[in-house]
């Protein structure tokens, strides 16, 4: 490999250093293997005995602060950024309304969950509420001196308040397992949010 | 050798290397190369953190239609040669008790024996 051959790569890999830095570095480089010829060697044994462009980069890299190496890229991000509003703002016919619909959709999803949830308990209510009635209607037989009256009404109660009581532990299950969904959800998203916060920073 | 130490070492023969007179990344190394081996890359890094911590400066020489950077030492720079030889003799005496607990004298040694035999 030759002197410019091995600058040019080096450059290459570097290329996510800042533009002042990466000048310096490649300057030195080249004093170098312009000094190792003015000593005596020719270009390619002087590259040859500065190392490969591959494990420079991976030594100047492993050396590099993260911090710069990421704000580097920010910035270089920010620097695309013109065209990318402009895209964003020709293409929002199509995509607020996807944005909507999205929001629209897991909101749609949550009332579902919850309206689950809550009919669970008007079912037990209801049971609970059929109970008490068929033991009053017990009550009002007994009182006309109907004893079939009382006995249905009696067994009614009864199948009403142990379906009520089974019920219960029922809905009190899927109410927990609602709160963990709702839950999981929630971090879920604050997993993908954040994450891609910690991308930008 | 731990990083921390090489470091410090590798700053102060670089340092040395400028002490007598101004010079230049292939001198530097081609003066090292009979006691260690120093590559460009760790050299430029070197240089760089020396330059900003105010122990060297920097100036372009045109040589030959090409450029020449020259290192030159500064006060600080110096100061920080002469704090290393102070340290280092702190470090030589360390050194010598370490050496005399891992190689007792042939006394010491026939104590640590028996003692050994004993809690056998």
């Amino acid at each position: 490999m030759n002197k410019e051959a091995f600058l040019a790569e080096l450059r290459s890999r570097l290329s996510g250093l800042p533009e002042e830095d990466l000048a310096e570095r490649i300057s030195f480089y080249r004093e170098m293997i312009e000094e190792s010829v003015a000593d005596g060697q020719t270009e390619e044994e002087a590259v040859a005995g500065i190392g490969s462009p591959e494990e420079i980069a991976r030594q100047v890299m492993a050396e590099f602060p993260l911090g710069r190496l990421v704000g580097e890229k920010v910035k270089s991000r920010n620097a695309l950024k013109g065209w990318q509003v402009a895209l964003l703002v020709l293409g929002s016919p199509l995509w607020v309304p996807l944005v909507i619909a999205a929001l629209i959709l897991l909101f749609s999803f949550y009332i579902v969950l919850w309206a689950l949830v809550i009919s669970c308990w008007a079912v037990d209510l209801s049971l609970a509420t059929g109970a008490v009635a068929s033991l009053v209607s017990a009550a009002v037989y007994l009182k006309a001196g109907n004893p079939a009256g009382v006995g249905f009404a009696v067994g009614a109660a009864l199948t009403c308040a142990g379906l009520s009581i089974l019920w219960f532990h029922a809905c009190a299950w899927i109410t927990g397992a609602a709160i963990r969904l709702g839950r999981k959800i929630l971090l879920g998203m604050k997993i993908s949010l954040s994450g891609r916060k910690t991308e930008e920073d | 050798m731990d990083n921390q130490l090489k470091r410090g070492l590798l700053d102060v023969c670089v340092l040395a290397a400028i002490r007598n007179r101004d010079s230049y990344g292939y001198q530097m190394i081609k003066d090292m190369k009979p006691y260690l081996e120093l590559s460009e890359s760790t050299l430029y890094t070197i240089l760089k953190r020396l330059e900003s911590a105010e122990m060297l400066t920097v100036r372009s020489v045109p040589i030959d239609g090409r450029l020449r950077k020259y290192y030159h030492i500064t006060e600080r720079g110096v100061a920080r040669l002469e704090e290393f030889l102070e340290d280092w003799n702190e470090i030589l005496a360390i050194y010598r008790f370490i050496t005399r607990q891992i190689f007792p004298a042939a006394a010491s040694g026939k104590a640590v024996a028996k003692s050994s035999s004993v809690a056998e």
